[in-house]
């Protein structure tokens, strides 16, 4: 389980040369993520000492700028500062791709702060191990923050209470705060959070068990529907500073080309007709990577251009000969018979109760009529994260230092991946954190930005590295191709009593370990956790060979386990001529708590976020509830019909219904979501309703059109012309979140949503058509 | 020499006429606010107005520009579509929401009340990968109302 303040104290670098760069770099008037206006206190914020919780709460020297007169800001080290005019500085430590951890973790210091929303500025951090982990993906920014970001708010308002009683000399006990004011009830006075921060800074940091947290019932931001996200005014007026916005001064621009098939090498190339494109420069070349790949550049042709366009112009006249690669041997069709072959065979067990053998060997015999065995078969190709902007950055290396600006989730990656590459020290990397245009996964790999600082370092001067669409889905991280092999015997009551399930794809470990074939990393993502009330389970899981860059994908490995799993277990419904949802709640069993086991990092998954059935089961009722099921769904008439599926996921609960109508030619339009939500404890709940509205509209393109297919090693997509996405007409008419009240700690968002999608569309399409189609995506079955 | 308006104010570009206006726009005219999402007219990220009309900067070469071309960044805020982007909340992200308001505020200019069906067609260029379209609807039927 990663946490962020597991690595919290260990160092604490000094930050004002880093804010020198961020504000050299951008053109223009820039947003808020990045303003000159407050370089005064920002550099005492980064450049301070380190501000820490509980034990290793250290009181530092605050303000060390050499020569300034104090305004004296009050900052509690690495988190947060107030100035002297009350502005209240809190860094966002994780990415912004959309999800909108970058403003619900300062909303929650700001809540505990007592401070007033419209008085924070939010400073985004660059890559630094003193954050902790600082990886934007799992779901989990404000899972694993959220208590640590509480703490920082509440120490800095106890400081300044402190502040102001000594001020009143009075005893901080007979102060309270309103928000950004400290105030003494029996004299009527109060100060401002500006007036007193400077005081406040000079106090020793008080223990965590001096520091009252705030009854949720006191909560003035955690929860409440009025939260907006920080940059969205930004963002509507194109003021956002994207990945693809960052500029450099004196930067060139870059294009590369990359081997077509993974592991192939320049053999020659000829660039004389690419020399005379207009504007472009020169070519240079980037050594191809050693294995295993990790997020190494590829290697390739680069063009080094005045602008993005000749760059992309000069590319297409290049001339290369690629060496041969092993991997030239991958088709997807027979790969597919591969992995299917293999998930018809013994796997690795990833999680074993009961005797499934047993029970199979023990209904076979008894098979014909109450007893039976049903076996089938799913199959999810591979996709791509296609978000909507395509892998940027831009680095410059000078005197063996790389400054680098990009659009990551994950910057510490970033420092690793350029300090491996170019061999130098990780803390000679910076890397400034832009918004993100997406991410989905893709963008914690961060191979583009070491080209551009591979390229600086050639070059001698700033590189803006520019990835084509094509670039984009041709040299993804792919999320990984599946096979499925389900097999359960059900008795009389039409409830399996074991159920084998074999997941068998090339594994995201094959990034980082190039003979990795099983992917046992993975089996948490949906696998080894099954909620289902059955006596004999076995899940495991084969091997499969690599032939392109495995990568996760938002929601991951979820996405082909759930679609197996509550395909299958629709199948049994059906089979038992039983009600959908009935059935679900029947497997799902009694509320309980589902035993599993546990690796030694999950001890928080283990306490705090038990896999609780009656959660599941919750989510389920009102999925249904809302969705009208039962009334509806039995009147709707030929060609429509509605499936469900529920799945938890980075540890929220979600259940979906989704409503189709398949239309004389074939099509399916999806008239109606209705998804229901546990996450614990939700910080902004319109934003969350955003995530899942969004999910539906995610699950859409990878149910109906995602589909990534390789000839002779080549990626054969390329663009949204080949590579569909759901477009307004083709995505769900109405999508309604009904996020179910909990005081749990908090849970996932930015994911869990996508993996009930296509399990519960394909179920809606055999509810309306009676075909059971058992791969994804479904255009590729003819339904009429 | 092509001569043209951005914004209001006069340009002339004599460079690569072949060169698509997104990128004029995005690193000769440093306006950055037209994203670049697929280079061939598919997504709509890129979309600006030319003399009002929605266009694919993407795919229009400096050779085919002429007369007024306004960006987002010529938009003056609040326009009535900003605003109800704002209060709707749309974006996640916000990559593609330049391009999207640009195609909504062409739409309401040729059509002051569309239908559910108008707006898909009008937008179902423009893609957005996180999946804000049915907030993207709401918010054209809010600014459609307010500017009535």
């Amino acid at each position: 389980m990663k946490t962020a303040d597991t690595k919290l104290g260990e160092t604490s670098v000094s930050g004002t040369k880093m804010i020198e760069n961020v504000s050299q770099s951008f053109r223009g008037s820039p947003g808020r993520s990045v303003s000159l206006s407050r370089r005064g206190f920002l550099q005492g914020a980064l450049a301070s000492g380190v501000f820490v919780l509980s034990a290793r709460f250290v009181s530092q020297p605050l303000w060390a700028a050499e020569g300034e007169a104090p305004p004296a800001p009050f900052e509690p080290g690495l988190w947060m500062s107030i100035a002297s005019d009350g502005t209240v500085t809190i860094v966002a430590h994780r990415s912004e791709m959309g999800c909108g951890s970058r403003t619900a973790l300062p909303l929650v210091v700001t809540d505990e702060l007592d401070a007033d929303w419209s008085k924070v500025k939010i400073e985004q951090a660059p890559g630094d191990p003193k954050y902790g982990d600082q990886d934007t993906d799992g779901s989990h920014s404000v899972r694993s923050s959220f208590d640590l970001m509480r703490q920082v708010g509440a120490t800095g308002r106890v400081m300044l209470i402190s502040a102001a009683a000594t001020q009143w000399g009075v005893s901080p006990k007979e102060c309270s705060t309103e928000p950004h004011f400290v105030v003494h009830r029996a004299s009527g006075r109060k100060l401002g959070y500006g007036e007193l921060a400077g005081a406040a800074a000079k106090l020793p940091v008080p223990k965590k068990e001096d520091v009252p947290l705030k009854a949720r019932s006191e909560w003035s931001y955690i929860g409440k529907e009025s939260n907006s996200l920080f940059d969205l005014p930004e963002i509507i007026t194109g003021k956002a500073v994207f990945g693809m916005d960052a500029t450099m001064p004196g930067m060139v621009f870059a294009s590369v080309e990359h081997p077509p098939v993974l592991g192939q090498k320049i053999k020659s190339y000829d660039d004389k007709a690419a020399l005379k494109v207009p504007g472009v420069q020169k070519t240079l070349t980037i050594d191809p990577f050693k294995p295993p790949h990790l997020f190494q550049p590829l290697g390739g042709v680069a063009v080094i251009a005045d602008n993005t366009w000749a760059a992309f112009k000069g590319r297409k006249s290049l001339n290369i000969e690629w060496s041969e690669s092993p991997h030239a041997v991958y088709n997807s069709g027979p790969f597919r018979k591969t992995l299917e072959a293999t998930s018809r065979q013994p796997g690795k067990v990833a999680r074993n109760v009961g005797d499934v053998d047993a029970e199979f060997a023990r209904v076979a015999k008894a098979s014909g009529g109450e007893f039976k065995i049903v076996e089938a078969e799913y199959y999810a190709p591979h996709l791509a994260h296609a978000s909507m902007e395509p892998p940027v950055a831009v680095a410059e290396y000078r005197d063996g230092k790389v400054v680098a600006w990009a659009p990551t989730q994950n910057p510490q990656a970033v420092q690793d991946t350029i300090a491996s590459v170019l061999g130098i020290k990780k803390e000679d990397v910076t890397c400034h954190v832009t918004l993100l245009g997406g991410g989905f996964g893709r963008k914690s790999k961060p191979d583009q930005v070491a080209e551009a600082a591979v390229l600086s370092k050639q070059l001698g001067k700033p590189v803006k590295v520019v990835w084509s669409r094509e670039d984009d889905i041709h040299f993804d991280f792919f999320h990984s191709v599946a096979a499925m092999y389900m097999k359960a015997a059900v008795g009389p009551n039409g409830k399996p009593s074991a159920w084998l399930q074999r997941t068998v794809y090339p594994p995201i470990a094959s990034t980082f370990d190039a003979s990795a074939t099983y992917a046992d990393d993975e089996m948490g993502l949906g696998w080894n956790n099954l909620p289902f009330e059955i006596p004999n389970h076995r899940a495991e899981n084969g091997p499969a060979d690599y032939h392109v860059r495995i990568g996760w994908l938002r929601s991951v490995a979820n996405i082909y386990h759930a679609f197996a799993i509550h395909s299958f277990a629709d199948e049994l419904a059906k089979s038992a001529k039983k009600d959908s949802v009935q059935y679900l709640l029947d497997l799902i069993g009694p509320a309980r708590i589902v035993p599993l086991t546990y690796k030694d990092d999950e001890a928080d998954e283990k306490d705090r976020y038990p896999l609780d059935t009656a959660r599941l089961r919750r989510v389920v009722e009102v999925a249904a509830e809302k969705s009208g099921w039962g009334k509806r769904s039995a009147g709707l008439g030929k060609g429509r019909g509605m499936g469900i599926a529920a799945h938890r996921s980075f540890l929220t609960y979600v259940a979906t219904v989704v409503e189709v109508e398949v239309d004389s030619r074939g099509q399916v339009h999806i008239p109606g979501v209705w998804t229901a939500v546990d996450a614990g404890t939700v910080v902004s709940p319109d934003n969350v309703r955003n995530q899942f509205e969004g999910a539906a509209v995610f699950g859409t393109s990878l149910a109906l059109f995602g589909e990534i297919t390789a000839t002779n090693g080549v990626i054969d997509q390329s663009n949204f012309n080949n590579y569909q996405v759901a477009r307004m007409n083709r995505a769900p008419r109405h999508v309604e979140v009904q996020i179910v009240a909990s005081e749990a700690p908090p849970a996932g968002v930015g994911e869990p949503g996508v993996p009930p999608f296509a399990p519960a569309l394909y179920n809606a399409v055999f509810a309306a058509t009676g075909k059971r189609v058992r791969e994804l995506p479904l255009s590729k079955t003819k339904l009429v | 020499m092509i001569r043209f308006k951005v914004n209001g104010k006069e340009k002339t570009f004599d460079g690569d006429p072949d060169m698509p206006l997104l990128w004029y726009l995005r690193d000769v005219a440093g306006l950055s606010g037209t994203k670049f999402g697929c280079g061939m007219a598919l997504c709509g990220a890129c979309t600006v107005h030319q003399d009002g009309t929605a266009i694919r900067s993407c795919s229009t070469p400096m050779k085919e520009v002429n007369g007024e071309i306004t960006t987002i960044e010529g938009i003056a805020p609040m326009h009535p579509v900003q605003k109800a982007w704002m209060e709707i909340r749309v974006p996640q992200c916000g990559y593609c929401q330049t391009g999207q308001i640009m195609q909504a505020i062409s739409l309401l200019k040729e059509n002051k009340t569309p239908s559910d069906q108008d707006i898909d067609t009008a937008m179902s260029g423009n893609i957005c990968r996180c999946g804000t379209y049915q907030r993207i609807r709401a918010a054209i039927h809010q600014a459609a109302k307010e500017m009535a």
